[in-house]
């Protein structure tokens, strides 16, 4: 697909509008090829883990996917509207959790969350109420007004998921989301996303390069040097690689590419 | 034409500015205390050699703290503009940044809203300085003579050379790539902005002193932003200074978003993975 697709043309592919699509993508650092026409799409209420080593081009799909840098080759379209011709409105239904911290340490959570509801338009009586429901969900309510200073890697990591949730997004994008976290803060955050997913209809695109963080049922891209070598659900790439785990498979996955570049 | 998004996200940034601001107490006192001290000890000391002719805004001979309020105004404003700029690399370090970018929001409406909230906060300095100087002149610690319509026709003066230095430092932002580097801003671009300009002596009296000084302070968009605040504050309008500052004010503004383009500013400084 061109650059300049129509929004039309991406929605008539499929019935079901893609949460997002990733069409025909590239990108350059410099000489240095980093995306080499990346293609795939998430479905809503479907988690997604993108997989890939250090320097296998994640950070700058997701930098891509966020419009932080402009997108030179290809089209990314969220819920089936394009940069290309929404600009910044295509991204009213992204959520995102980056890797690094992004709250404002010196306010509380409360005023950290109110802030950002503003951002996304909500009037206050409904940003209450939201900050109140994701708050609980994810057991941290009673932290409110506490500064975000005061709390532990875990807490805080909560509360960015609260808050990329307050506006209800149809795209969850969550950037290696449990670095340096310890192994019980990991298991809830991956099984409250996971829970998201299916019960709230939200797609996710969860990249990691630890394993466990993937279940079966999940669908995988698996990135390698800026190129997609595996796109399906985990239970097809296992079978399909005769692997047990997904770590076996990743591994594999990685020798093989590297053996046909050489 | 601004919507809802756009009234309540403005709203949301302000917010933030203000919360931060009051928390930052240290902030507040140093940008009361800077100029208060060039005022109480600096014009003290200078009033007694300083003899003002009457020159434009002014009609009579004036003390020197009276010549000298308008230059510290545009002063709060000018380390304030400095310390907004502080605040966005703060933030893109932080991330802050990238919470405000991957909103639905026109990036110059994220920018203009950066810096319209900046220089609400530079105006409550400036009127927090001038209470404190007026209260100064009722115990007759100095003699400060400002016409008290002059405080509400400096609001416009205030808000455009406000936005102005606010800009600038917008502008220096993008090409400051860490936060380590901003003492060079304070060096190079603060104090020759400052000391440069008609801030502490009338242009006048710099050209009989020497004519490339007096070049270089006609060159500097402070000294218009200082004149513009000087003339309001006396109830006149500086038409000079309004169109020096206002374009300088669209200038920085432009450089500005073109440096925080998805395609380009933040480009360099992208993380790589």
């Amino acid at each position: 697909m061109t650059e300049h697709a129509t929004d039309q043309q991406i929605n008539s592919s499929s019935d079901i509008v893609p949460a997002i699509s990733v069409e025909g993508v590239s990108y350059n650092y410099g000489k240095r090829l980093a995306l080499d026409d990346v293609s795939f799409d998430v479905h809503p209420g479907q988690f997604t883990a993108l997989l890939g080593a250090n320097g296998a081009g994640k950070s700058t799909l997701l930098s891509l996917i966020t419009r932080l840098f402009d997108t030179p080759n290809g089209t990314i379209s969220i819920d089936g509207k394009s940069f290309a011709s929404h600009g910044s409105k295509a991204l009213a239904p992204l959520g995102v959790v980056f890797q690094q911290t992004t709250l404002d340490l010196d306010l509380s959570v409360r005023q950290n969350l109110r802030y950002f509801a503003r951002l996304r338009g909500l009037p206050s009586a409904v940003a209450s109420q939201r900050i109140e429901e994701t708050l609980s969900a994810l057991e941290m309510y009673e932290r409110v007004d506490e500064r975000v200073r005061d709390l532990n890697g875990g807490h805080r990591r909560r509360v960015e998921i609260a808050r990329s949730m307050l506006h209800k997004p149809k795209l969850l994008l969550l950037d290696e989301p449990t670095v340096g976290l310890d192994i019980q803060t990991r298991r809830v955050i991956v099984d409250h996303i996971h829970k998201l997913a299916s019960e709230n209809d939200v797609a996710v695109l969860w990249t990691t390069h630890l394993m466990d963080e993937i279940w079966d049922d999940d669908h995988l891209i698996v990135l390698d040097k800026g190129k997609i070598i595996e796109d399906g659900t985990v239970k097809d790439i296992l079978a399909k690689n005769e692997a047990s785990s997904v770590s076996d498979v990743f591994e594999s996955i990685i020798n093989q590419a590297e053996e046909r570049l050489k | 034409m601004m919507n809802g998004l756009m009234i309540r996200a403005l709203y949301g940034i302000l917010y933030r500015e203000f919360l931060r601001f009051f928390q930052q107490r240290a902030r507040f006192l140093s940008a009361l205390v800077r100029p208060l001290i060039w005022l109480l000890v600096f014009s003290a000391g200078w009033r007694q050699t300083q003899g003002l002719a009457p020159y434009p805004p002014y009609e009579t001979y004036i003390p020197y703290e009276v010549y000298m309020i308008p230059g510290l105004c545009a002063m709060i404003q000018l380390f304030n503009g400095m310390q907004s700029s502080l605040s966005m690399i703060y933030d893109r370090e932080m991330g802050s940044m990238r919470v405000l970018l991957t909103t639905p929001l026109p990036r110059w409406f994220i920018l203009v809203s950066r810096l319209f909230a900046g220089v609400a906060v530079s105006l409550l300095q400036v009127y927090a300085f001038l209470a404190i100087a007026f209260f100064c002149t009722y115990f007759e610690i100095i003699e400060l003579d400002i016409p008290t319509l002059g405080y509400i026709t400096v609001i416009p003066a205030l808000l455009i050379s406000g936005f102005m230095l606010g800009a600038l430092g917008m502008a220096l932002s993008a090409t400051v790539k860490q936060l380590e580097n901003f003492a060079g801003v304070m060096n190079f671009v603060i104090f020759p902005m400052f000391f440069i300009s008609s801030a502490l002596f009338p242009l006048w009296r710099i050209k009989d002193l020497s004519y490339t000084f007096y070049q270089m302070c006609i060159y500097n968009p402070f000294t218009y932003a200082v004149e513009l605040i000087r003339f309001a504050l006396h109830g006149q309008f500086y038409v000079e200074g309004a169109l020096v500052v206002g374009a300088t004010s669209l200038i920085a503004l432009f450089l500005a978003i073109y440096a925080y383009d998805p395609s380009r500013g933040l480009k360099a400084k992208g993380k790589r993975g």
